[in-house]
């Protein structure tokens, strides 16, 4: 189980190979199953045009529960793409691991926290960065002041707290299932006995793993919603 | 992790701030993120999304127009439906109108004609009496004529002599006319 981190320093900064290998993976296949879906696109859509329509219809029901669709409509690509991301860099790790001398290579993008927190992170500051767009610098620090001023500072901390709610929940979750998965995995390759033993765990943790991964994107996009429209509305 | 490096960090943020944070966090995997996340979201926008998008509204916009043009179209057809009920009763109508003037012609002129026929009847009753009239004097007349000529030639028997038709003719006539009374 025990594995360590590739590293690589380019240009005095410290990258870590396996996960800018994982982003990519999960980039091209978002990209290759989003472009695949939208080739021929019909006004009665069949197959594929269905499923990424169900998705787009899916993420625009999240948004509009959180506000209305004049104001959240400019938040739908960021939404998909952000499900998608997230739900296919979950799924990565579920299949296999692939560790070579010890560093571990493949694996879910989402199971290191630098990873998640970066993707929290980049929703804050966009929920930030709208919340000034839209409402002007005076609305953005009255919404601070809401509902009441002195409750100001658990605003402030709530932010911070937000931030790492959202990126450890997910690398939590992915996380653990994949050191299930690995100790399972772990199990199976030691003994015949230890194979049979461990193969209806393994499938059913890996069943779970997939509602968890799925859930998981889901929450992630729910909440990025529920803060942006904690920042882009005032009626509350 | 994250955490830590928050923590070290500030105990000595003072010796090389940028190094020590590189020494401990992977910045550039927080770069390479942050690039690959906005890469993908870009080119997804204009390779798929976009369109999509586009083609939604599109089917959205084109359910609207046919159900408008759908609602259109029944309207059309109520109101022709209606036209064309309302002219089939107007048909109707005229069409018992021409029957009931075709009726009240038709006995009119059967009226007429009998009218006519009966005028007819009469006409040639009348014709055919006054012509039994006057063939009836006429044949009077001759059997009154011949009994003239008769009774002069029986007379002139009797007499012995010749009568002059000539000259009681008249006598002879009035006595006939008597005798023709007193039957």
């Amino acid at each position: 189980m025990e594995h360590k981190n590739p590293n690589l320093d380019l240009f005095g900064i410290s990258f870590n190979p396996a996960n800018i290998l994982m982003l990519f993976v999960t980039c091209l296949i978002v990209f290759i199953i989003a472009v695949l879906s939208t080739r021929r696109m019909q006004m009665k859509p069949t197959g594929m045009q269905n499923f990424m329509e169900w998705i787009m219809d899916f993420v625009k029901g999240i948004i509009k529960n959180n506000m209305d669709w004049k104001t959240g409509g400019r938040f739908h690509v960021l939404g998909i793409t952000l499900i998608m991301f997230v739900f296919v860099a979950n799924m990565l790790g579920l299949p296999f691991s692939i560790q070579w001398d010890g560093y571990l290579w493949w694996k879910s993008p989402t199971a290191d926290p630098v990873i998640t927190m970066t993707l929290a992170a980049t929703v804050i500051i966009l929920t930030h960065f709208y919340g000034v767009k839209m409402l002007g610098v005076k609305g953005y620090f009255k919404t601070y002041a809401q509902p009441m001023p002195f409750l100001a500072p658990l605003k402030i901390i709530e932010e911070f707290a937000n931030t790492l709610t959202l990126g450890l929940r997910l690398y939590g979750n992915i996380f653990a299932g994949e050191i299930l998965i690995g100790l399972l995995a772990t199990l199976a390759a030691g003994s015949f006995g230890g194979f049979i033993g461990a193969i209806v765990p393994a499938l059913a943790w890996q069943g779970f793993s997939i509602f968890v991964g799925a859930i998981q994107a889901f929450i992630f996009v729910m909440l990025t919603m529920v803060y942006m429209s904690h920042k882009v509305t005032t009626d509350h | 992790m994250f955490l830590d490096t928050f923590v070290l960090l500030s105990s000595n943020a003072d010796s090389g701030f940028l190094s020590s944070l590189n020494q401990r966090l992977n910045l550039g995997d927080i770069i390479a993120t942050v690039v690959f996340f906005t890469l993908l979201m870009l080119l997804l926008k204009k390779f798929a999304w976009g369109p999509l998008m586009g083609i939604m509204d599109q089917r959205a916009e084109m359910i609207a127009n046919e159900i408008e043009a759908a609602e259109q179209s029944r309207l059309d057809s109520q109101k022709l439906l209606e036209e064309q009920r309302a002219l089939l009763k107007e048909a109707h109508a005229n069409a018992q109108s021409i029957v009931e003037n075709a009726k009240k012609q038709g006995e009119a002129q059967r009226e007429e004609l009998i009218q006519t026929t009966r005028a007819e009847v009469a006409r040639m009753k009348d014709n055919a009496a006054l012509e039994i009239a006057t063939e009836k004097e006429k044949a009077i007349a001759a059997v009154r004529e011949e009994f003239v000529s008769l009774s002069i030639m029986a007379a002139s028997k009797v007499l012995g002599k010749e009568v002059s038709e000539e000259d009681n003719r008249a006598l002879i006539e009035e006595t006939i006319v008597k005798a023709g009374e007193g039957r």
